[in-house]
């Protein structure tokens, strides 16, 4: 191999010795890696990444950058998932192989029903209103449900019962954020964005919620159950209320006739809250 | 050799992404991100001389430099000189870095050639032992080295980047390629002792 001559003929200019070297020097940059680009762009929340999980509904699309989780789609392929993201976020989204560990781990905690996993979400343009709906819908814990005006209520907006479906309609991040745990005030299942009621009637089920009970009490206009050894009334997938022995339980079609009877409101589930004080 | 700021093409195109920036953060960034990410790279890569390593830390410049640009008032940003203040940026992620110290070599079995070879395999060879060889200098010396032959920044660019005077990194870069020179033209050592 040739080797550096520390010494080539005087060139012009000074530093003569020291040309070849500098030469060599100045082919030593490179292009950055393909990835460098998006990597940062996503790290600072101007793109996103994603990729495909399994749920009880089939394959989901997850997308997330710096900020957090900013979408669980359940778009039939690629395209259709970028072209909808691009279209509500003004981001590109680039496919994966997987989420990062962490957070995939922390996905699964959640959506096994660790309320604790900490999951960052990224709710950028969406209102304060939306995202206290968000919030709350967080608090409900697997396999319970709560009606839409139990949320209105506990946000301190009473009479935004429709305003709160909508928000849960144009949640983001559904799942995650388990918006399929909100239902009618009536008690039947209602509507869901990821897919219609048959995808919310299927997760509550996988979730350990009895959707075939809930609407058979829906249908007798059964509201609220009781017990009538602590006279405490709940809404009926309250973990309280279903530790109730059958013998035992107590069926009310509205809050009054449960306060009538002398009962008062489950602490936890807060039964009491959706119907305006009754 | 040092071309004056307001001529240099480079510049002015960095004041026109400035102006856009203070405007516009969100919308310029990724321009940003496309026109300095290979020399952002390459400048970690040649003082950390480790590619992963040098991939995290112009991707962590980058990082920092958008969530200072978010704090900084538009007029501020209207007047960043883009490159220096990177260069800044990327240098003090690098000297925050463990392995920015001394860096060992690995005895490669061959010697850094002065031809660039015709084979691209061969090429990335003989610039990785001329890299390794880079990486035997102080780190004071490596950075000036880097900066001002390998991406290839005024002297007035650095003084800017690095808060030093010109003739203090005049000396560091002709004392590095004097040790370059030297090491090279030492046929009696093997590269183990030279660097050791």
């Amino acid at each position: 191999m040739t080797r550096l001559d520390p010494n080539p003929a005087p060139a012009a200019g000074r530093d003569t010795g020291f040309a070849a070297i500098e030469a060599v020097l100045s082919t030593l940059a490179e292009p950055a890696p393909a990835r460098l680009g998006h990597a940062t762009l996503v790290a600072v929340g101007l793109a996103d990444d994603y990729a495909v999980i399994d749920s009880p509904i089939g394959p989901l699309r997850v997308a997330w950058n710096g900020k957090g989780v900013s979408s669980v789609d359940g778009a039939p392929d690629d395209r259709a998932f970028e072209q909808c993201f691009f279209a509500r976020t003004g981001r590109r989204a680039m496919r994966v192989p997987s989420l990062p560990p962490r957070l995939a781990r922390a996905v699964e905690r959640r959506l096994a029903g660790d309320r604790r996993a900490r999951i960052d979400l990224d709710l950028r343009g969406t209102t304060e209103f939306e995202q206290a709906v968000w919030l709350k819908a967080l608090e409900i814990p697997r396999g319970e449900v709560r009606p839409y005006g139990w949320i209105a209520a506990e946000i301190g907006r009473p009479k935004a019962v429709r305003a709160v479906g909508t928000a849960l309609g144009h949640n983001p991040i559904p799942l995650i954020v388990p918006c399929h745990r909100v239902v009618r005030t009536d008690g039947y299942i209602g509507q869901y964005s990821l897919g219609g009621p048959a995808n919310k009637r299927a997760i509550l089920a996988a979730e350990g919620a009895d959707p075939d009970g809930l609407e058979g009490l829906a249908k007798a206009g059964i509201r609220y159950v009781g017990s009538d050894t602590t006279r405490i009334f709940c809404l009926p997938t309250c973990h309280d209320a279903r530790r109730v022995t059958d013998r035992h339980l107590q069926r009310f079609h509205s809050a009054g006739e449960a306060y009538g009877a002398g009962y008062r409101p489950c602490r936890h589930c807060r039964p009491a809250a959706e119907s305006g004080a009754a | 050799m040092d071309a004056p700021a307001a001529a240099d093409p480079t510049t002015a195109a960095d004041a026109a992404l400035a102006a856009r920036l203070a405007t516009d953060l969100d919308g310029s960034f990724e321009e940003l991100v496309s026109g300095q990410a290979d020399r952002l790279f390459s400048i970690a890569l040649r003082v950390l001389g480790d590619r992963g390593d040098a991939e995290e830390a112009a991707q962590d410049a980058l990082v920092r430099a958008y969530r200072a640009l978010g704090g900084y008032e538009a007029g501020r940003i209207r007047e960043l000189r883009l490159r220096p203040w990177l260069t800044t940026i990327v240098v003090n992620v690098c000297r925050n870095r463990t392995r920015v110290r001394r860096v060992r070599t690995t005895d490669l079995g061959f010697e850094p050639g002065a031809e660039p070879a015709a084979d691209p395999v061969a090429r990335r060879d003989v610039r990785d032992a001329w890299a390794s060889l880079l990486a035997t200098l102080p780190p004071a010396q490596r950075i000036a080295i880097v900066l001002r032959h390998v991406d290839g920044l005024s002297y007035a660019e650095m003084a800017e980047a690095l808060g030093k005077p010109e003739g203090t990194l005049k000396a560091q870069v002709h004392r590095g390629l004097a040790t370059l020179r030297d090491a090279l033209s030492d046929e009696g050592h093997d590269r183990k002792e030279m660097t050791a």
